[in-house]
């Protein structure tokens, strides 16, 4: 343990028996759970109130679905193969999980896209502009989602292949909060596909 | 506590401490070495526990300056305010008379800005912000926080909050005017008031940046005391201190992403044309083209944040309180258990009550009686407590330092101010009292004056610890007694103001019938507000003095506390102890215990032969 600052500091990290940093993620998760659960609370609330516009959810948002879900399989298995010394399924399956991810935001985008073809606006009524807002900030996790796992790539291709206890650690840190987004995108699918 | 006891503590700590192979990687802190990052991008706990502070001093003043100025409006409208135009410019208007006028749009942008900055700038983050990395890392016994880079970002969010809400102040349209809660419409429409445009633009960059502050810090907070205990700190040991830390650190957690959510629709609303929460609006003669919102909408979200705000701003104060309090009258707190037990049962009440600030918004009024019994409901456990805090002092061998004053102080004022929420968490009641000055004087007793009264107890008790001196005793009794006295003089009128219906934020009253008559009750209250403030300032200057001249600290445990802060070198460098950590064997109250030599028995010290022949008879 001689990275980061005050290396002395750093070292008191497992003293409970649970990683500290990957505490201090489920906490983080906990606080974005409190934000998508008050966003799809005033979802209802405003709903509830009528003056709501009913439209159908394009096709493509089902099959962006199975793509993030799939991204999750392919990181999981990717962190199989890491504990279990497969290099190769390793190396192969980290690169195919961040495709997946950048597939996912591309298919948003495209949904949105389809979506405002068909005339719903953002700024029209409430029931579509929540549409873009919940699915956006959802976006927007998912973004940060990339960005660790491209990091979790790069350690993948730059560090030479050692699967210690220090970065197994660390790949699991991307996996909680990459099978975070996901599972969150399946709830806020299946929320706005019910309502 | 003698030097040679002083060293006994240290052998202890050698000797049977927990070794954590600190000294193997800790070879000097080469990484707070020079000045910028040993003063300002530190990652020392207790450094950032005096930047919160000491910002939150900052802010203290402007925020309490400002309603001196708003004040003065209130008790002297008549008066010239013509002497305040070269501080405050064009929004002192003066007539051919020569009379100058407080701006009415100023005025309000006044009453909006002390809100925000005393309940986020001052209460939170200068409260929790200060205390929580002050006592967390040292009451647990550890080193530092779980993360301490992320602590220090803590820091630095909320400076860049403050930079932009300062700068908001300066705009000449002046800083936001809709009130300290940003109800839409006034804050959805930028044309809607002149502080609604670039205003209100900063005032949500500001708190967005503020949210993510308390976050980093929340976070933090909560994984420290649940994964860097020492060795022997099990969760039943900690000082009452740390569990009012962590419960508040969890409140932020879980209820701050709900402002978030409410911002992120109200910046959609501003900026992007959308309607969650405007409809069917006139602006100047104009019919605005948004359908469909519900401004209710945006009070449900602010207030799910904001009752758990509430306990946010009082819970860390009610720590401090309980420890001080047990320390000051060398008895063990009353009801440890029960306290604890408390401060959940706060916690959780607190996210079931918010609807209790919207009972005249319209809400259905069968969903009102659910919250009103929820919101008695929290009488009991802080009643709890009450007792507890009283039942700590009596027969108490009572030690009357500033710290202490202050303390009892808060219970005095948290008594005051409770009983009166119990009148306005009916519902009924709450046709006549809501949006009056019952309402203005209920929160700032319970809530502001009960949550200065808890940090300047903190301030004064663990100065030493902080800066190695104590603050000037003379000053802070003076300062306690100006304050005590002070604060009830001008929130006690308020009630029977209020009672009769006087509404908060009106610019004046003398030209209402109805109001006109407690034109003398409202210069009272403006005289006593200005001495209490003039009190304040006392404060401040004893601080500042004291950090250079105060009364060194010659022992490592001024008090003959029993937490593990005291048992660090009066200097304690990053790390806080040189060698090994201190190995706790009991909880943190053990004072004036029978058959002991001292009148406190430190957390660190190893049982007796008779204690753990007791522990093993229960």
């Amino acid at each position: 343990m001689n990275t980061g600052t005050a290396s002395g500091i750093m070292e008191q990290k497992t003293r409970k028996g649970i990683h500290a940093p990957l505490f201090a993620l489920w906490a983080a998760m906990g606080s974005m759970v409190m934000m998508f659960g008050s966003l799809t609370s005033a979802y209802i609330v405003r709903q509830a109130a009528g003056n709501w516009l009913e439209f159908r959810m394009p096709d493509i948002f089902y099959y962006s679905t199975v793509v993030i879900l799939l991204s999750s399989v392919t990181l999981h298995g990717s962190y199989w193969a890491f504990r279990n010394g497969k290099e190769t399924m390793y190396k192969l399956l980290l690169p195919l999980t961040v495709l997946l991810g950048i597939g996912f935001i591309i298919m948003q985008y495209q949904g949105w896209n389809i979506l405002y073809s068909i005339g719903v606006a953002l700024d029209g009524n409430p029931g579509g502009s929540f549409f873009y807002v919940i699915s956006g900030i959802h976006a927007a996790h998912v973004i940060g989602g990339v960005f660790a796992l491209t990091v979790a790539m790069l350690h993948a291709f730059t560090l030479k292949y050692k699967p210690t206890e220090k970065r197994r650690r660390r790949f699991q840190l991307v996996l909680h909060y990459w099978h975070f987004v996901d599972f969150l995108w399946l709830y806020l699918f299946l929320f706005l596909l019910i309502q | 506590m003698s030097s040679s006891q002083q060293h006994e503590t240290d052998v202890l700590i050698r000797e049977q401490g927990y070794d954590d192979h600190f000294h193997e990687h800790h070879h000097g802190d080469k990484f707070q070495s020079n000045f910028i990052t040993h003063y300002i991008f530190s990652q020392d706990h207790k450094i950032i526990a005096r930047q919160f502070l000491i910002t939150g001093i900052f802010w203290a003043i402007i925020g309490a300056g400002m309603s001196i100025i708003f004040r003065l409006q209130l008790g002297f409208p008549d008066d010239s305010l013509a002497w305040l135009k070269p501080l405050l410019g064009k929004w002192i208007t003066i007539n051919e008379a020569g009379v100058g006028a407080l701006n009415p749009e100023f005025y309000y942008a006044l009453v909006t800005m002390h809100g925000t900055i005393i309940v986020f700038f001052v209460l939170t983050a200068g409260l929790s912000g200060t205390f929580a990395n002050l006592l967390i890392p040292f009451q647990v016994g550890a080193r530092d926080m779980a993360s301490p880079f992320l602590n220090m970002l803590s820091y630095w969010f909320f400076f860049l909050a403050s930079v932009v809400m300062f700068f908001s102040l300066f705009l000449s349209t002046g800083p936001f005017a809709g009130g300290w809660t940003a109800y839409p419409p006034l804050s959805a429409l930028p044309e809607a008031s002149s502080g609604s445009g670039a205003g209100m633009t900063l005032w949500l960059v500001s708190l967005t940046f503020f949210v993510v502050s308390v976050l980093l810090g929340g976070i933090n907070y909560v994984t420290t005391v649940l994964n860097l205990r020492t060795k022997g700190m099990s969760l039943w040991r900690m000082p009452l201190t740390v569990w009012a830390l962590l419960v508040t650190a969890i409140l932020g957690i879980l209820s701050f992403p709900v402002l978030v959510s409410g911002f992120f629709l109200l910046m959609f609303d501003r900026g992007m044309g959308t309607s969650f929460y405007l409809s069917e609006i006139f602006v100047n003669g104009h019919a605005l083209e948004n359908v469909g919102g519900s401004p209710i909408l945006y009070q449900h979200l602010f207030w799910f944040l904001g009752h758990p705000e509430v306990y946010i701003i009082i819970l860390p104060a009610m720590g401090l309180t309980s420890e001080v309090l047990s320390v000051h009258s060398r008895k063990p707190i009353f009801g440890y258990k029960a306290m604890v037990y408390s401060i959940l049962a706060i916690g959780f009440l607190s996210f079931i009550v918010w609807a209790h600030h919207m009972f005249m918004s319209g809400v259905n009024p069968f969903i009102s009686n659910f919250f009103v019994i929820f919101t008695l409901i929290i009488a009991v456990p802080s009643a709890v407590k009450v007792f507890n805090w009283i039942s700590t002092l009596y027969k108490g061998n009572i030690r009357f330092t500033s710290g202490m004053l202050f303390a009892i102080g808060f219970v005095s004022m948290f008594i005051s101010g409770g009983l009166t929420g119990i009148f306005l968490g009916n519902s009924a009641i709450d046709i006549q009292l809501h949006d009056t000055y019952f309402v203005v004087a209920h929160f700032h007793i319970v809530m502001g004056i009960a949550a200065f009264f808890g940090m300047f107890a903190g301030v004064y008790h663990w100065f030493p610890r902080m800066y190695g001196r104590f603050m000037n005793e003379t000053m802070g009794r003076i300062h306690f007694w100006v304050t005590m006295v002070g604060a009830y003089a001008i929130f006690w009128p308020m009630h029977y103001i209020g009672m009769a219906g006087v509404p908060r934020r009106y610019y004046r009253f003398d030209t209402f019938d109805a109001f006109g008559h407690f034109a003398g009750l409202n210069e009272f209250i403006t005289v006593a507000a200005i001495i209490v403030f003039a009190a304040q300032l006392l404060f401040v200057f004893n601080f500042f003095y004291s950090i250079w001249y105060g009364r060194k600290m010659t022992t490592q445990n001024p008090w003959g506390a029993n937490t593990l802060e005291w048992t660090t070198p009066i200097h304690a460098g990053h790390g806080n102890w040189p060698g090994n950590l201190p190995t706790v064997h009991r909880w943190a109250y053990d004072y004036s215990k029978e058959g002991a030599e001292k009148d406190f028995i430190q957390q660190h010290l190893p049982l007796t032969d008779k204690e753990k022949a007791e522990a093993e008879n229960h």
